[in-house]
This record gives structure tokens, sequence and C-alpha cells, in this order.
């Protein structure tokens, strides 16, 4: 019973964005918004297809900056994290500057990147590296801060290592902070992507929108949004499957209090 | 051998003194209670006797070496079961041994034959959240039994578990003491535990809190199977009870 209600409300979003595409499309016929504003569904999806191979081609490149640069954000903020986590002063002084950095908009630092980096995938990477650190760094070290005390007392009567306190205690403690940030980054890191290749560049998703913006295919151009969607979509959904293997624990914990009830 | 001596311990949070002028000492292979109501300030006396806080004063000397605020020397089986969720029973239970570098085949090899010592067979592959709340105990039990230090701080181990599960893990307990001739220092809230187990037992009371009193238990019926039916047995429970 409780099975079926689960799957209701899954089945929930879905039949709104049908909903939602069924109205958008009368909308279209009755040409209540002229198609040449707003493309109706079916010739958006008609666009999609025609132009597949070069929606792919483009979306390789941005895919790849988008892996890189969160790859590297990835690193990078759990390095702040862990600095900041062991040594107090950094954390005060360093804190409050990480904060303001975020206030940056990043269409104002990638014209800047471009200049010093030229046209190439590099200053895409720097861009989402930037944008992706940042909630990293912030879970990370909110999850190292808030690990139980105790834990890392009983460590300490184990005779373990500052070192080995991160890795058994307080890194997997913050298996959920990783996660809750990795989902936040993986949707940024696309969308920075794009941004970036607005700005400059030869090939990408971002590019090859531009392009058709300017010879104002429409149809096109939604097509591309929509596979931006569906890029992050499946990231995300990626990210939620890695979280279920790597926290078995609580699959065990949801089995139990399922065949207790 | 091993002589664990606590000299004058001070130990004040704040403005709020908790422990005033603690002394005690265990010998070899005994197995010594403290006793006191809850707050008295049992667990903070542990902390620092474990060297994971420092007294305001005093010593904790260790086979003649002072050790005053350096861990690593006891065992210790802190109020809270502690249990790392996100690893297994077995995972949980070699992590002391890992920790000193031994491999994990070693310490699998190692724990695997104690988990029928405490009741814990075919829970080795299981998650803390899937075990109840005396499992859990008798699991972190299992743990700082084979951190396999000579010298086990227990802080209220046996608090989560059913009386008839107690009875057996007591006995078990004295036996493993006499067979390997571990040295104990144990919390304990119940004066029934505290008599049946203790060769000793120090009663901590008053803000701050002092030793009151020390009682050795030394009844030729200890240790028999019905020594909490026996005469001596009321008369230390009396003695305890009276001076709390
Ligand atoms: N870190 C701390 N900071 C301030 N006060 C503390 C701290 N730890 C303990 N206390 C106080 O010290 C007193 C003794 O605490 P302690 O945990 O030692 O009691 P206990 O005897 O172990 O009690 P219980 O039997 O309930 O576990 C309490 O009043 C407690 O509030
Ligand atoms: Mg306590």
């Amino acid at each position: 019973m409780k099975k079926s209600t689960s799957t209701n409300i899954n089945l929930l979003p879905g039949i709104v964005i049908l909903g939602l595409l069924i109205i958008w499309q009368i909308i279209s016929q009755l040409n209540i918004i002229p198609t040449y504003m707003l493309p109706s569904p079916i010739s958006v999806i008609e666009a999609f297809v025609s132009d597949f191979g070069n929606l792919m081609s483009n979306m390789w490149i941005t895919l790849l900056e988008a892996l890189w640069g969160l790859l590297l954000g990835i690193i990078l903020g759990l390095l702040i994290a862990l600095v900041m986590d062991m040594f107090e002063p950094i954390y005060r002084a360093v804190y409050p500057l990480l904060v303001i950095s975020q206030t940056v908009p990043t269409v104002a630092i990638a014209p800047l990147l471009i200049l010093w980096f030229g046209y190439g995938i590099m200053p895409k990477v720097v861009l989402i590296t930037i944008t992706t650190f940042f909630p990293v760094a912030v879970e990370m070290l909110d999850g190292f801060r808030s690990t139980d005390h105790d834990l890392i007392t009983l460590m300490k009567t184990f005779g373990a290592s500052r070192w080995k306190i991160y890795y058994y205690v307080k890194f997997p403690s913050s298996i959920d902070n990783f996660f809750a940030s990795l989902k936040i980054s993986v949707a940024y890191s696309v969308v920075s992507a794009v941004i970036a290749e607005w700005v400059g560049g030869f090939n990408g998703l971002g590019v090859y929108m531009t392009r058709v913006m300017k010879a104002y295919s429409y149809d096109k151009m939604f097509a591309v949004i929509f596979l931006i969607s569906i890029i992050s979509l499946l990231l995300i959904f990626l990210v939620n499957l890695l979280q279920k293997i790597m926290t078995p624990w609580r699959n065990s914990h949801h089995e139990q209090s399922r065949s207790s009830n | 051998m091993d002589q664990i001596e606590i000299k004058n311990i001070k130990k004040s949070f704040g403005s709020h003194q908790i422990l005033n002028d603690i002394s005690i000492h265990v010998d070899s292979h005994e197995i010594v209670s403290i006793l006191g109501v809850s707050g008295v300030g049992k667990t903070t006396l542990f902390n620092i006797v474990a060297g994971i806080s420092n007294p305001d004063q005093g010593q904790v000397i260790y086979n003649q070496q002072d050790i005053t605020g350096q861990s690593g020397f006891f065992s210790y089986m802190l109020q809270k079961d502690l249990l790392l969720p996100y690893r297994t029973i077995m995972g949980n239970a070699i992590l002391p041994s890992i920790i000193k570098n031994t491999s994990k085949k070693e310490a699998i090899q190692k724990a695997a034959p104690a988990f029928k010592i405490f009741g814990l067979e075919g829970t080795e592959n299981k998650y803390p959240n899937q075990l109840s709340g005396g499992m859990r105990q008798r699991a972190a039990l299992l743990r700082t039994y084979l951190a396999s230090k000579n010298v086990n701080l227990l802080d209220e181990p046996f608090s989560a578990l059913d009386e008839l599960t107690k009875r057996n893990i007591y006995k078990w307990y004295l036996d493993l003491n006499q067979k390997i001739g571990t040295t104990t220092l144990l919390i304990t809230h119940s004066v029934d535990e505290a008599v049946t187990l203790s060769d000793r037992v120090y009663i901590l009371s008053g803000q701050p809190a002092t030793i009151t009193k020390e009682l050795v238990i030394d009844s030729p019926q200890k240790r028999t199977d019905d020594f909490e039916l026996t005469e001596d047995f009321l008369k230390y429970k009396k003695e305890i009870l009276t001076s709390l």
C-alpha cells in the first residue's frame, strides 16, 4: 500500500510536465503566441531529431568541460575544507573571503578568463572549477566540523593519528554533506559550461545556442535548452545512484524498517 | 604488571568544580568499580584517566610512569556505544587493530571467534542500525575487548542489557578476567553490578565529588554462582546504599 502511494508521487511531476506540454502545444497551434516567438513542442522535438548529430557533437565538448571543471572543483573544495578544518586560524581568516568570492557573478569573470586563457577549453574549465568548488568546500567543512566529538575521542583512545581520524571518521561521517554538495555542483557545472561558451569559443552547446539564436531558429534553440536540462537531470540521477551504492547502511536500514511494518 | 594510580585529581568546568582531590588505585588483575549518582562526575574522571582531558591538578600514573593527559594506554569504552554507522559490526570490531596497522585479514581472523563469546554470531556483516540496543552495546564491548590493551576502562558497559544477559555477561567477564588477567576500572549505576563484579568499590559523591568510601569485596563466596543470594552480598549492598 505504502509502495503504491510512493509511485504515485514519483509519477506526479511527469503528469504535470505532460500537462504543461499539452497546454503549450495548444497555445502554439491556436497561434495565441506566434510560433516564431514560441515554437510548439512538436516542432522542438522535430528540430531535436533533425539536428541530433550537431547537438551530440557539441554536447560532448560541453560535457567534457563540465566534468573536468567539476573534478577539479571537487578536489579544490575538498582541499580547502580540509585545510580550514585542520587549522582554526585559517578557517577564521579564509571563510569570509570564501563567501565574498561567491558574490562575484560568473558572467562577469567569463570574459576575463577568455582574455587570459584563450578560446579553448581552458577558460571554461577554470570557470566551472570556480563555481563548483564552493558548495563542496562549505558542505564538507560543515561535515568535518559537526562530526560527533565522542567518535574522535574514541579514535584517539585507539591511538589514531590525525590522518587516520580523517580517513576513518571525518570523511565517512561527511558523506551525506558530500553528496548534497555534489548535486548542486553538478547542476552548476553544466550551466557554467554553457555560460562560458556563450562568451566565446569554437564549439559546445553554448556556442551552438548563440549561433542558432542569431539565425532566429528558435525551435533549435529550444532543442538545445531541452538537451541541457536532460544532461543535468541525468547527471543528478547518476549522483543519486552513486550515493545509494556508497551508503549501503542506509539501504539496509530502510529494508529493515519496511519489513518490520 | 598493570598498576594505575590516580593522585589528587581536581577538575572544574568554568567556575563549577566537579572533582576534588580524587585518589584511587587499581592493581594488576583487579576489577575496581566507581559507583555514584548521575552527574556526579564519573565520566569526567574517566576522561582524565584515559588521557582525553586534562585535570586541573593531580596525576595519572601507570606503572610508575606519569601519563597525565596522554591517551592510547588503555582501552576505553565510552558511555555511548559509538559504533561507526557506516561500518559493519565486523568493520567496527577490527577498527582498533586496523588503526595499529594490522592487516585486515589478520584482524578479522582474530575477531571472528570473539563474536560467539559475545553472542553476536551472524551480525558480522550487519550495520549498527540493524542491531538492538543491547546488541550494539555488546558489539561496543567486543570492540573494546579486541583493542587488547591490558587495562579496560568501561563506562557503564552493561547498562542497556536485560537482567538475564547481564548475568551471563558478568560471568563471562569474570572468567575472561581470570583467564587473560585483564585489569578493569568500571563505572556503574548498579549496586548489584558493583558487588558482583568488583574486587573493590569506590563511592564517589558530593559536590564537588570526593571518594567517600572504599569497600573491599572479599567474601569467600564471591565468584560462586549464587553469590547474589548470600548474606555477604546483602551486607555489602547495605553498606553501599547507606553511604550513597
Ligand atoms: N565538557 C563539559 N563542560 C561543562 N560541564 C561539563 C562537561 N562535561 C561534564 N560537565 C558537567 O560535569 C558534571 C559531571 O558530568 P559527568 O558526565 O562526569 O557525570 P556522570 O557521573 O558520568 O553522570 P552519568 O552517570 O549520568 O553519566 C555534570 O554536572 C555535567 O554537566
Ligand atoms: Mg557518565
